[in-house]
């Protein structure tokens, strides 16, 4: 159903696709929609609700039904309009929402059920019982309503996400968005012209117009050349820009590979875009409307401007003998462009009755459109007038119901439209968006000359307010014929008159709706779920809110519009998180020993964005536990070494460095000695724990803290906001160098034998005591050493400049296996740790007090300190509070839970009796039990009361005696070697 | 003998070319952390013109040139990258050795600035982001230090720990406009 000579599409290039699984063929520049119409299918999918059988309504983005998959499998695409699929070759679409077939589908049986699936179905009918809805209701309406699946699989395709910046982005390239960026790419402005479109010219591709005294294609030809000339000027096809938010930024989706069946390596199959723009140029264009009369909604029945988009750009026939309604003197162009390329005209039903007449066809004054015909496509129509109804038989009706202005944008910062009565439609209420300027048939303005005009008057307007000069541009010749509209959105009558035709909504739904007393429009569009789904009402909403008005006896600008939100065309998901999935997700830090300890095969924990090792199996070791044995045992008994490089490291220095400490610490650091260390520990402004960690004193002005590996980024932000904010007297300046240093714990009795191997001047206790710290010489590079301490043992930390972390570690390894020491993980710290009942996060957890942890003494009475007042306030020290105690299991269970609460022995475990909670707990290799730290109300008085631990989650209950939270080695003499 | 041997951040990972883009790593380079002391900017960035040649940067600048350069890296903080700080430098300034701690890279080829801004969300076309300018800026979710070092050249910098994940990053964008032709 092609037509000779007509069309932008090239003859030349043949391309076979496949719908449904029967091979057709189209040309290049064509769509699915109007290669299947050239192919003479008109059954395109199925509907929503009622499964009635749907074809192609308009030509563009809004389209509500031919909706379909393409491809198969993992990368299958749901929801594609065939309006803006191109076809290539090898295209496989699937039509949607039927079964077993289009052309038959079971689920169709729901359209003589219609009846009683009108608004408000679903909310009446299945109320009860309640727990009915997510097992058993929603799944089989959802599985009998809808649209196109998703594969369940992994999605294969790559999309990306990118910015822009220009000082004009132009929305839309019609004759007022080309216009525009000419006047402005000859100022020299840097614009972005970008169009959903795959081709620029708007609707003068699909017109018969002339522009400058040329046909409208060769004058968008030409302009093209121009603009694609000028390196100011960025042209974006098959973009579509969907969002409007502050500052001048926007969200556009360009689909970048979905016209071709290509994906070179690493290619995206779409893009989104942030694009920041100075100004803005709206040319978004208009949307025709249907016409709602009862069954308005065949196959065959198309927008008139879709149907002289398919003869003119894609020379396509729409019917053998077509019909013409509507309210606009479109019906009568319309009927023009078919005749010229003879196609036959069968009537023109005009509801005006003061309609233009015509020598060539015949115009039906005054009347309408109430009824048609025709199973799986339109065969007949009734047309009603003051004299009766007529049968005219025809196999495609052109429908006008006038123009929606493609307002949208303008509304996605709250804005709402204004009520143009003179055109019957809403208009951008001008600086809705700041910095936007409306221009065209989306501000209402529908003649060709209208739109060249407002194109470059916007332009004009905001190369003004970029600064720069406007060149001197005429408006070119092009025909300037008024927008004459008389009201027409439903015609009266029985059965159904279908308004929204995505989601099945009719007249009589929105009629039921204002009936039950549904009043506000947006409570309307929930009730009646018109406006919903992928078009967004975009077809639908002004008529039916028309219809509201009348129902409820409003007029329409009372009765207003719903909510614009973005965006305005579909995005994927994938294009949002575009980058995201997979080792995307987020950055990874690895330390310089990762390849050393992966090579170990050691399982990763990651702890903030760190991959830390947590234990190190051995030959024979089957599980995690067995490693982590050894490991703790081998510390305790030899040597053991551990990176500790993801710690924050924080270097302070200045003047004032150790006065500043004095205020971020509760204790003091401006008496420590130069060449020592001290364990600090750091209060929040609201008195609570926030972090601990020990700081060095390297010199007289310079120190160097460390933090947990999860804080340091907290950590250094607060020292910021306390010089910045609270001590900007202070001299004294932080530079992170946790990535600057590498650091590794050697611990064990054999440490210093292990050390002083490497060390090119060896050290003993009297110039290395426990918390002493300074540089040292490793293998001739230019070291530091801290002789700290967080397994309870003779310990070091040792650290060199991060390029030489591998090789260290790996001498490091080789000299602890020698000793019969090695490796440890996070397990065997974590367990050294309990047994010595240090602290972590688990503990300082953000609602404990220094009070609470035992280390209220550390609260210096001779200064103050930030969190310090607020760490007094009453109730933060009173009796009763939950504080750090050990716990060790007696009795038949043996097992100790994190996670799991206490209670007294003979009490119930029931909320009511909670006496506190497990945080830590281990199995001690060196006492040969398990052991927890948890805190327990008025713990530290309590020491040899036996409570009762009780996991509710996981079933356990456990008899505990409270003890002191140090372990092993109370006396500290393993420390001090 | 055990001998210590030094890998830089990127060691095994650069240098990688994808269409017209080269992202190589920029070597065993000597960066400090310049923070002035109270009351010392003026005679900061005097010491420093008069010892490696360029001033003090100001926000979102660099000074210098190749093989000696300083570029802004937040408030009261610059990055020497290049040459080994005169001493002189430290009775006006804290100076701490960096040269560690960073993934220094350098992107360069036609269409750099289309695979940064894959990434990258400043702008940063040549007509406002010249060289000598520099930015503190995520680099798709890492954060970064981004520097105008040539017509077609940028130097980044992000943590040494993120090294690989920089290398994945930037291939893709760099892969991603590649593809387009």
């Amino acid at each position: 159903m092609r037509i000779d000579g007509k069309g932008l599409i090239d003859r030349t290039q043949s391309i076979p696709f496949v719908f449904d699984g029967v091979g057709y063929s189209g040309y290049s520049g064509d769509t699915l929609a109007s290669a299947l119409l050239a192919n003479g299918v008109r059954l395109m999918g199925r509907s929503f609700k009622y499964h009635r059988p749907r074809g192609v309504l308009t030509a563009g983005s809004e389209e509500p039904n031919a909706l379909v998959t393409v491809g198969a499998g993992a990368a299958q695409e749901p929801n594609v309009r065939a309006t803006m699929q191109e076809i290539y070759p090898g295209l496989d679409a699937h039509s949607q929402n039927r079964w077993p077939s289009l052309n038959f589908d079971v689920m169709g049986i729901n359209d003589l059920a219609a009846p009683f699936l009108g608004a408000g179905f679903y909310y009446k009918t299945f109320m009860w019982p309640k727990s009915f809805w997510e097992k058993l209701y929603e799944p089989v309406i959802r599985r009998a309503a809808g649209l196109g699946a998703l594969s369940g699989q992994d999605n294969p395709d790559k999309y990306e996400s990118a910015y822009a910046f220009c000082d004009l982005l132009i929305i839309g390239a019609g004759p007022a968005g080309l216009m525009a960026a000419l006047v402005a790419g000859r100022a020299g402005a840097d614009v972005i012209l970008a169009d959903e479109n795959s081709r620029v010219g708007g609707r003068l591709l699909a017109e018969s117009y002339e522009v400058d005294g040329k046909p409208g294609p060769v004058w968008v030809d030409e302009v093209l050349a121009e603009l694609a000339s000028m390196d100011n000027v960025r042209i974006m096809t098959r973009t579509t820009v969907a969002g409007a938010y502050d500052q001048g930024t926007f969200a556009a989706l360009e689909r970048v590979l979905h016209h071709t069946d290509r994906r070179p390596n690493g290619a995206p199959l779409e893009t989104y875009w942030r694009i920041v723009a100075k100004r803005s140029v709206l040319a978004a264009g208009a949307l025709e409307r249907p016409v709602a009369f009862r069954n308005n909604d065949r196959p065959g029945i198309m927008t008139a401007g879709a149907v002289r988009a398919y003869l003119n750009r894609w020379g396509v026939r729409p019917g053998r003998n077509v019909t013409i309604f509507g309210n606009t003197d479109d019906i009568h162009r319309t009927a023009r462009d078919l005749l010229d390329a003879g196609v036959h005209v069968a009537a023109v039903i005009d509801s005006r009755h003061d309609a233009p007449l015509s020598d060539d066809y015949e115009v039906l004054r005054g009347a309408q459109v109430c009824g048609t015909a025709g199973r799986k496509g339109l065969e007949a129509i009734t047309v009603r007038r003051a004299s009766g109804e007529d049968r005219i038989h025809t196999d495609c009706l052109a429908m006008t119901g006038g123009w929606n202005p493609s307002v949208h944008l303008t509304c996605h910062m709250n804005g709402r439209p204004t009520w143009r009565r003179e055109i019957e439609a809403f208009v951008p209420t001008p600086d809705a968006v700041p910095g936007m300027i409306t221009a065209g048939a989306c501000n209402g303005s529908f003649s060709t000359f209208a739109c060249l005009h407002e194109g470059i008057s916007a332009a004009e307007s905001s190369l003004s307010e970029l600064g720069l000069k406007a060149p001197k541009v005429a408006v070119p010749e092009a025909e300037d014929t008024p927008y004459v509209i008389s009201q027409l959105w439903a015609v009266p009558g029985k059965g159904r008159a279908w308004l929204d035709f995505q989601n099945d909504v009719t007249v009589k739904d929105v009629k039921q709706a204002a009936t039950e007393n549904f009043r506000s429009v947006e409570h309307v569009k929930r009730y009646t779920t018109q406006g919903m789904a992928t078009d967004q009402g975009k077809n639908s909403n002004v008529a039916a809110l028309a219809v509201l008005a009348d129902a409820t006896g409003r007029g329409i600008p009372e009765t207003g519009t719903t909510t614009f939100r973005p965006p305005y065309a579909p995005i994927a998901i994938a294009a949002l998180g575009a980058g995201a999935e997979g080792a995307g997700f987020k950055p990874q830090r690895f330390t310089t020993s990762h390849k050393a300890t992966a090579a170990r095969k050691a399982p990763m924990i990651e702890a903030g964005l760190w991959y830390r090792p947590s234990y190190f199996p051995k030959d024979g070791e089957t599980t995690w536990r067995q490693s982590c044995d050894r490991e703790v045992n081998m510390v305790r008994q030899t040597v053991g070494v551990c990176d500790v490089s993801t710690l924050g490291k924080i270097d302070i220095q200045g003047p004032d460095a150790g006065a500043f400490l004095d205020f971020v610490y509760t204790n003091m650091f401006s008496t420590l000695k130069v060449g020592r260390t001290r364990y600090g520990l750091m209060l929040r402004e609201d008195g609570f724990v926030m972090d601990d960690g020990t700081t060095a004193r390297l010199g007289e002005t310079h120190y160097l803290m460390t933090t947990t590996t999860a804080a340091a980024g907290e950590v250094m932000k607060h020292l910021e906001f306390v010089h910045q904010g609270l001590r900007p007297d202070l001299d004294v300046s932080f530079t992170s160098v946790t990535e600057q240093w590498a650091q590794f714990a050697v611990a064990g009795p054999k440490s210093r034998e292990l050390l002083n191997d490497l060390l090119d001047t060896p050290i003993d206790d009297e110039s290395w005591p426990f918390m002493a710290c300074g540089p040292i010489s490793v293998l001739g590079v230019q070291g530091r050493l801290f002789r700290i301490s967080f397994s309870g043992e003779h310990a070091y930390e040792i650290a060199v400049p991060a390029r030489y972390g591998a090789s260290l570690f790996d001498i490091l390894t080789k000299k602890a296996e020698a000793l019969g020491g090695g490796l440890y993980g996070m397990e065997a710290l974590n367990v050294l740790r309990i047994e010595k009942g240090f602290i972590t996060h688990s503990e300082i957890h953000g609602r404990t007090t220094a009070y609470d942890i035992g280390m209220g003494r550390m609260v210096s009475q001779k200064k103050d300190c930030i969190g310090k007042t607020m760490s007094e306030r009453p109730g933060l020290e009173e009796p009763g509070r939950e504080r750090l105690v050990g716990l060790k299991p007696i009795g038949e269970s043996r097992e100790l839970l994190a996670g799991a609460h206490l209670y007294k022995e003979e009490a119930e475990p029931v909320r009511t009796n909670d006496q506190g909670y497990v945080t830590s707990v281990c199995y001690s290799p060196t006492l040969e039990t398990m052991l927890g730290v948890g805190f327990l109300a008025d713990g530290p008085d309590r020491y040899g009361e036996v409570v009762k631990m009780v996991d509710h989650l996981r079933g356990v209950t456990t008899l505990c005696e409270v003890v002191n939270p140090v372990f092993f080695d109370p006396e500290g003499g393993r420390v001090r070697g | 003998m055990d001998k210590l041997v030094a890998k830089t951040p990127c060691d095994g990972l650069l240098p990688l070319t994808v269409g017209s883009v080269t992202l190589s790593e920029e070597e065993a380079v000597t960066i400090h952390s310049i923070s002035p002391l109270k009351g010392k900017q003026k005679a900061l960035s005097d010491v420093l013109k008069a010892a490696h040649g360029m001033a003090c940067p100001s926000a979102n600048r660099a000074t210098g040139k190749a093989g000696a350069r300083a570029v802004w890296f937040g408030p009261a903080h610059a990055m020497l990258i290049g040459p080994v700080p005169d001493v002189a430098l430290m009775e006006h300034a804290v100076v701490v050795d960096q040269s560690d701690a960073w993934t220094v890279v350098r992107l360069e080829g036609a269409g750099v600035e289309d695979v940064l801004a894959r990434v990258v969300p400043v702008d940063l076309r040549s007509s406002h982001f010249k060289r000598g300018h520099t930015a503190r800026t995520p680099l798709f979710h890492m954060t970064a230090s981004i520097t105008r070092v040539g017509e077609n050249a940028f130097q980044i910098m992000v943590f040494r720990s993120m090294a690989k994940t920089l290398v994945h990053d930037l291939r893709r964008a760099m892969e991603g406009v590649a593809a387009r032709g």
